[in-house]
């Protein structure tokens, strides 16, 4: 369906400035095609919106880029994705190390069942990111503050992580990924488990959090997207079908299908 | 008659039941009333019951008691006041004159029983007539109970669901009781052989070697504690050194590793491995296991190794429950929710990490109460022990010396003839009842366990 690309969706040639470029990607589980043909390039210091109606192919695309459809066994990934230029399913490229420098938060907040200090240490622990105690204390604490939960957790760090609210786990998922100072961090509908008040507070938390990664989230929510977001990338079936400034997407679609989704026709 | 011959009867009248009561409902449905509240099946079933279970029960209590009865005929008459006070030949002359009486035996051996065979074929007949009567006459009362309460309008789906289900009860009751009274039994004979025995001996004593006259105060060589460390040495120490880590690790790979088309083609082999029975492990501990194992002590220096060494009889065993530990290891890391494993690699966490770091901890519990059944199964075992380890009570952590276990002496305690009275066949019940307190708190802490890890994740 390459005859199905829209104008945004045939960039050629990365220049060096993008964060992820992806070319060319088709992604299928066993023969069943999932991700068809798509294009797109995420810089640093913004927020990209995945959005689309279910199954339409977004969460796959989106664990396609720190390589989390490897733990699929019928997953397979055809096409070019790069990192800072480096081919992120080159046979040299260590998935370890693509992991940590893209980080990735849940749908469901999936605390580990440690205590909050373990949860936010267990990434700097694996990676050896901190000497000492000391050293690892100050990870901890500065990710914590930077998902702000510090101030409600920092009198009971040993107590365990799921025994937080649902907001509060989900920050605290979102502490564990920023503790390894990736670059990139990938949110895959990260409030659709969440009620109003916590959703507010985490796309406080992206607001704050865009100065200094890339970072793409999957959503249902449109407004969502119009809110958090600086690009959003609507994708149909498989298929990316449009991919520009948030504003222009929801103002000023140029695909009739985008068009439909967003004043909600279907999806 | 005897007792099958009238269930016979019963259940012959129960089958004419059915067929009237079924006609009796069916000709109930004609132009006015073409519905009945039941399908005629359901009236025949509900005559039928009332028509057998009666007398059922009956005779289930007639069965019981008529023998006292009809000795007790035999007794009254004149003629058996001559027989023997002695209680013993007393019973053999009585039930040998039954025996013949019944036509179940021919010759007479005891003296003075012939005279009774014919006291006891007369008060038989006697009895056998009023219970035939009983019968029928139950059957007949239930039947005609039954028949006049079938209506257009009456509910016999509902009753006859009702008896079902107290049919249910009843099975289900029979194991609980079963339980109960294995326990009650248990308990009674351990309390005679605390009459005789000093608890205090039995649970502390370090010297077993049981003898049959009982000086109070005294050590008569009633101290189980050999016992109770060769079965904990063996069962809860050799085994689980060989099954955790096989099991445990077994586990890992076959949920974290191992492609679906392998795992498909190990489970159903290691539930074969469980379902080996433990007899045949047995003859590999004692004829294989055993003499390699006293061969490798006596090449590292131990010459005094035995040859129904503890280190067979535990290794086989701990053989024997690696599939348990597996499969509830398997269960348990299965348990985890993926959720977990796909953020710790999310974080750049290797498998391997992430399988220590997270799923086995988080499947700790799980783990650990299938660790748990498969210390409460190894000590209940008894086929492997008997077979491989040793009947010599020694306390000693040497693990190739001989050793014994509970099991092993419940077996010998038992074995050839022993006086149901003595402390010999006595301990062994003391011994029984230790060993079903043991697994018993080692299965209700296991699946207390299990339990509250299962509600963690749901």
């Amino acid at each position: 369906m390459v005859e199905q690309k829209s104008g945004s969706n045939t960039i050629e040639n990365s220049d060096s400035t993008h964060k992820i470029t992806a070319r060319n990607v088709n992604v299928f589980y066993d023969a069943k095609q999932a991700i068809n043909d798509v294009s797109i390039d995420v810089d640093m210091e913004n927020v990209t919106a995945f959005i689309g109606p279910s199954g339409c192919g977004k969460s796959t695309f989106l664990r396609t880029i720190n390589r989390m459809n490897d733990t699929i066994p019928s997953a397979r990934v055809e096409g070019d994705i790069r990192l800072d230029g480096q081919n992120i399913y080159d046979p040299a490229m260590d998935v370890v190390q693509l992991r940590a420098r893209v980080g990735m938060v849940f749908q469901k907040p999936n605390p580990f069942p440690k205590s909050i200090y373990d949860n936010v240490a267990y990434g700097p622990k694996i990676h050896g990111l901190a000497a000492n105690k000391g050293e690892l204390d100050i990870i901890v604490e500065r990710s914590l503050q930077r998902a702000g939960l510090w101030g409600e957790v920092k009198d009971r760090l040993s107590d365990s992580g799921t025994a937080l609210s649902g907001g509060q786990q989900q920050r605290l998922c979102i502490a564990r990924a920023i503790a390894v100072d990736p670059e990139v961090i990938l949110m895959d509908e990260p409030c659709s488990a969440l009620d109003p008040i916590a959703t507010a507070k985490i796309e406080e938390l992206i607001h704050e959090l865009r100065g200094k990664y890339a970072i793409i989230i999957v959503t249902h929510n449109m407004q969502q997207a119009a809110r958090v977001s600086q690009r959003t990338a609507f994708f149909h079936l498989g298929t990316l079908v449009e991919f520009g400034e948030t504003s222009n997407i929801f103002t000023n679609p140029q695909e009739t299908r985008t068009q439909d989704y967003i004043t909600g026709r279907y999806g | 008659m005897t007792t099958n011959e009238l269930l016979f009867l019963v259940f012959a009248f129960g089958l004419i039941a059915w067929f009237v009561g079924r006609a009796r409902a069916a000709s109930f449905i004609n132009a006015d009333t073409p519905i009945i509240n039941s399908l005629p099946n359901y009236h025949g079933w509900f005559s039928c019951l009332w028509a057998i279970i009666p007398p059922i029960i009956f005779l289930i209590i007639w069965s019981n008691i008529s023998p006292a009865l009809v000795t007790d005929m035999v007794l009254a008459n004149p003629e058996a006041a001559s027989i023997t006070a002695d209680t013993f030949s007393r019973s053999a002359i009585l039930s040998e004159a039954r025996a013949v009486a019944n036509g179940s035996n021919q010759a007479l051996f005891q003296e003075g029983s012939e005279k009774l065979v014919p006291l006891y074929a007369e008060a038989q007949s006697y009895y056998n007539s009023i219970a035939l009567v009983a019968t029928i006459l139950l059957i007949f009362a239930g039947g005609a109970f039954a028949y006049t309460r079938l209506k257009p309008n009456f509910r016999a789906r509902s009753k006859v669901e009702k008896i079902v289900m107290l049919g249910l009860l009843l099975a289900s009751l029979i194991a609980v009781l079963t339980t109960v009274g294995i326990v009650a039994s248990l308990i009674f004979e351990a309390y005679r052989f605390v009459t005789l025995v000093s608890p205090i001996e039995f649970l502390f004593g370090t010297n077993w070697n049981p003898r049959d006259d009982i000086v109070a105060g005294e050590d008569n060589g009633y101290g189980a504690i050999p016992l109770f460390w060769g079965t904990i040495f063996i069962g809860a120490i050799i085994a689980m050194i060989v099954a955790i880590p096989f099991g445990l690790m077994s586990a890992i790979f076959l949920t974290q590793y191992s492609s679906p088309r392998f795992r498909s083609i190990m489970k159903p082999v290691l539930e074969i491995l469980a379902g080996v029975p433990t007899v045949v492990y047995g003859y590999f501990a004692a004829l294989t296991v055993a003499p390699a194992v006293r061969d490798f002590a006596v090449m590292v220096g131990f010459s005094n190794a035995a040859s129904d060494n503890a280190m067979a009889a535990g290794i086989v065993m701990g053989i024997m429950i690696i599939p348990l530990v597996a499969s509830m290891a398997d269960d348990s890391i299965a348990a985890v929710p993926g959720a977990m494993r796909d953020g710790s690699l999310a974080m750049g966490a290797t498998k391997s990490e992430t399988i220590k770091k997270i799923l086995l901890p988080a499947a700790l519990p799980g783990v650990v109460g299938g660790i748990l059944l498969a210390v409460s199964r190894a000590i209940g075992e008894t086929m492997i022990v008997v077979m491989a380890a040793g009947y010599a009570a020694n306390l000693t952590a040497n693990p190739f010396a001989s050793i014994t276990t509970v099991t092993v002496q419940i077996v010998a305690l038992l074995t050839g003839d022993q006086d149901f009275g003595s402390p010999h066949t006595l301990a062994a019940f003391a011994l029984g009842l230790v060993l079903f307190i043991v697994t018993l708190l080692l299965n209700l802490v296991a699946l207390r366990v299990v339990k509250k890890y299962r509600e963690a994740y749901e």
